[in-house]
C-alpha cells in the first residue's frame, strides 16, 4: 500500500485551538471568551447590498483580480485611511485575508527560503510557510516589549537564507500593536537585509490609541510589502470570506495568477456587498470600534480587579493576560477553567510556544455576556490564589 | 463625554454608573455630575422603560394621526399643537412637513375610545381641516429596538 498523505502535509500539526475546540463543543451552558470573530452582525445596508445583487442576477464569475469597481474602492479606502497609493493593477481581492498568505508565501518562496514569523501570532502563518517549501523561522516576541517586534530580535533572526517578514499587527492574540517608530526601526534592517514583508493588517480598523500606521508607507518599503486585509473585522463579515492583497504590480500579478488557477474569483455577491461597505460603512466602524474599546477597558478593570497581570492591549479584540504565578501551563489553566466554571479561552500556547503561560481571552462579546464570563473567571482566580496560600 | 454618556443612556438608562465610568475612560463621579447637570438643564427629560404591551394585555389601541390644521396668526401651530398634546391620552405631537401639519400619535384602551377622540375632540377644533386616522397593527420595532425574538450568539464556541 502506498502512503496516501504526503510527507508535507502529514507533518503538518493540527492547530491547538481545534483541540480546544473539540472539548468545549461537548460541554454545555458554556459561556465562551475563545471566539475570533465579530459578534456584530454585518451592517445592515451592506447585507441588503449582497441580497440586491443577488437579485439584480450578479451570480456570475467576476475577473480573477476581482470587480475593478471594488479595487478602486479598495485603493481609495487605503488612501483615506492607511495614506498608502496603490493602483487597481497591484489590487487583488481574495476569498479572506486567509488566501493572501497561502498566495503570497507560495509566489515568493524558493525551497529552502526562510520566512521569519513573530510568536505569538495566528495560526496560519506557520503550515503556509511549510506548503510553499519555506522554512518557517520563529521569532519569540517577549512580554517586556509588550510583545511587540524590535529591530534587534529582527537582526538576530535573519540569515542569508532570509526571504520574507510576517508582520502581524493589529496581533492576534496579543493585542499588540507597532507605532510608526516602531516600524521605523525595523524598516531600516529589513531594507539593509533586502528581504520582503508580508504585512496582514487585518485588525488594522480595530486600534485604540491612534490610528493604525502600515508598514508600506514607511519611505522604501513600498516595494518591498505586500499589505494584506479584509472586510471580516472591520464590517463584521467573516463568513463573507473577502479579503484582499496590494502590493507591488509584479508580485500581485503572480499572485493572481495563482489565484486564476485555485479560486478562479472570490464570491460576487461578497464583492458587490463589500463595495458598499467601503463606499458608506465609515460610520459602522467607527461605532463598532468604540465599542470594542469600552469592552476593553471593562477587560482590563475586571483583570486588575482579580488580580490577574495583563499588558494593555491597543489593537485587535483580545487581551493576553499572564497566568504563570498560578504554576500551571496555559492548558492547564485553561481546562480547569473551563470544567470548574465552564468558561471557555484560548491557551496562549496555541499561537506559539512563547505564548506558554498566557490566555488569549476574546472581548468580541456583548457586555452582558463578558461580564458573566469575567464573575465567573474571577471566582476561579480567587479559587486559585487562595489555595496558593 | 456628554454625546457619549447619552449615547449608552439612551440604549439602557439604568446602567450601573460605575459601570459606564470604566466603558468610558472615566471615574464615577464625573459622569454622575455631569448626568445631573444634564438633568438640570432638560438635556435628559426623562427615564422611560420599552414595553412590548402586547405581551400583557391586547387592551391597548394605538393610532397615528395625520392632521391638517389652519395655523393661527402671531402663533403658528404652536397653540393648535399645545391644545391637542395637554391630552394625556395624546403620547406624542410632531409638526411635519408633507400633505399633513401634525402628527399625533394616540393611545387608548378600545378602538371606541380613539375613534371617540378623534371626533369628538380633535376634528371639531376649529382650525382642525381635515384629519387621517391610521390604527397600528403591530409594532416591529419602538425606539431603536426590535420586538421580535433575539436570536442567538450562532458563531463557533472557539476559532482562531
Amino acid at each position: 500500500m502506498r502512503n496516501v498523505i504526503s510527507d508535507k502535509v502529514a507533518g503538518l500539526q493540527p492547530s491547538g485551538i481545534r483541540k480546544f475546540f473539540d472539548i468545549v463543543s461537548e460541554m454545555d451552558d458554556v459561556i465562551s471568551l475563545g471566539v475570533g470573530e465579530p459578534d456584530f452582525d454585518t451592517p445592515w445596508h451592506i447585507r441588503d447590498e449582497g441580497i440586491y445583487s443577488l437579485e439584480k442576477g450578479k451570480t456570475f464569475y467576476t475577473s480573477n483580480a476581482g470587480l475593478r469597481e471594488l479595487r478602486e474602492e479598495i485603493c481609495r479606502y487605503l488612501k483615506r485611511r492607511c495614506k498608502l497609493n496603490y493602483r487597481v493593477e497591484e489590487t487583488l481581492v481574495t476569498v479572506g485575508a486567509s488566501e493572501a498568505i497561502d498566495l503570497a508565501m507560495r509566489v515568493l518562496l524558493n525551497p529552502g527560503d526562510e520566512v521569519l514569523i513573530p510568536q505569538p501570532s495566528f495560526v496560519s502563518y506557520f503550515p503556509c510557510a511549510v506548503l510553499a517549501d519555506g522554512v518557517p523561522v520563529i521569532i519569540n516576541l517577549k512580554a517586556e516589549n509588550e510583545f511587540r517586534l524590535t529591530a534587534q530580535e529582527l537582526e538576530e533572526a535573519i540569515t542569508d537564507k532570509t526571504k520574507l517578514l510576517v508582520l502581524p499587527f493589529p496581533n492576534n492574540p496579543t493585542g499588540a500593536v507597532m507605532t510608526k517608530e516602531d516600524l521605523e526601526a525595523i524598516a531600516e534592517v529589513i531594507i539593509r537585509h533586502d528581504i520582503y514583508v508580508l504585512s496582514d493588517e487585518i485588525y488594522s480598523e480595530l486600534t485604540y490609541s491612534g490610528t493604525h500606521v502600515s508598514i508600506a508607507s514607511i519611505p522604501g518599503m513600498r516595494e518591498r510589502t505586500i499589505v494584506m486585509n479584509g472586510f471580516s473585522k472591520a464590517y463584521a463579515m467573516t463568513g463573507w470570506r473577502l479579503g484582499y492583497a496590494c502590493g507591488p504590480e509584479e508580485i500581485i500579478c503572480e499572485m493572481t495568477k495563482v489565484h486564476q488557477f485555485a479560486i478562479m474569483c472570490a464570491p460576487t455577491n461578497s464583492q458587490y456587498a463589500a463595495v458598499e461597505a467601503l463606499r458608506n460603512g465609515d460610520d459602522d466602524v467607527i461605532e463598532m470600534r468604540e465599542a470594542y474599546n469600552g469592552r476593553r477597558r471593562f477587560l482590563l478593570h475586571a483583570f486588575e480587579e482579580m488580580g490577574l497581570p495583563c499588558f494593555e492591549p491597543l489593537g485587535a479584540f483580545y487581551a493576553f493576560p499572564c497566568v504563570k504565578e498560578f504554576g500551571m501551563t496555559s492548558d492547564e489553566f485553561a481546562t480547569r477553567l473551563l470544567e470548574e466554571q465552564k468558561v471557555a479561552v484560548v491557551p496562549g500556547n496555541a499561537f506559539g510556544e512563547c505564548g506558554e503561560g498566557y490566555l488569549r481571552i476574546s472581548y468580541a462579546y456583548s457586555l452582558e455576556d463578558l461580564k458573566k464570563a469575567l464573575d465567573r473567571m474571577s471566582v476561579f482566580v480567587k479559587k486559585l490564589k487562595g489555595e496558593a496560600k | 463625554m456628554r454625546e457619549q454618556i447619552l449615547t449608552f443612556l439612551e440604549k439602557n438608562s439604568r446602567i450601573d454608573l460605575k459601570e459606564l465610568a470604566i466603558l468610558l475612560g472615566s471615574d464615577e463621579v464625573t459622569i454622575m455630575n455631569e448626568i445631573s447637570k444634564m438633568e438640570e438643564e432638560k438635556v435628559i427629560c426623562g427615564y422611560h422603560t420599552l414595553i412590548d404591551w402586547e405581551k400583557v394585555s391586547n387592551e391597548k389601541v394605538t393610532a397615528l394621526i395625520e392632521v391638517r390644521v389652519t395655523p393661527m396668526r402671531g402663533q403658528g401651530f404652536d397653540s393648535i399643537a399645545e391644545r391637542i398634546y395637554n391630552y394625556p391620552e395624546v403620547r406624542s405631537v410632531y409638526l411635519i412637513s408633507g400633505a399633513y401639519d401634525l402628527m399625533v400619535i394616540l393611545e387608548g384602551k378600545t378602538l371606541k375610545q380613539v375613534s371617540g377622540f378623534v371626533t369628538d375632540k380633535l376634528s371639531t377644533l376649529e382650525p382642525v381641516l381635515s384629519t387621517a386616522t391610521h390604527f397600528i397593527l403591530k409594532k416591529y420595532k419602538d425606539h431603536g429596538t426590535i420586538f421580535a425574538q433575539k436570536s442567538k450568539d450562532e458563531r463557533m464556541l472557539v476559532t482562531p
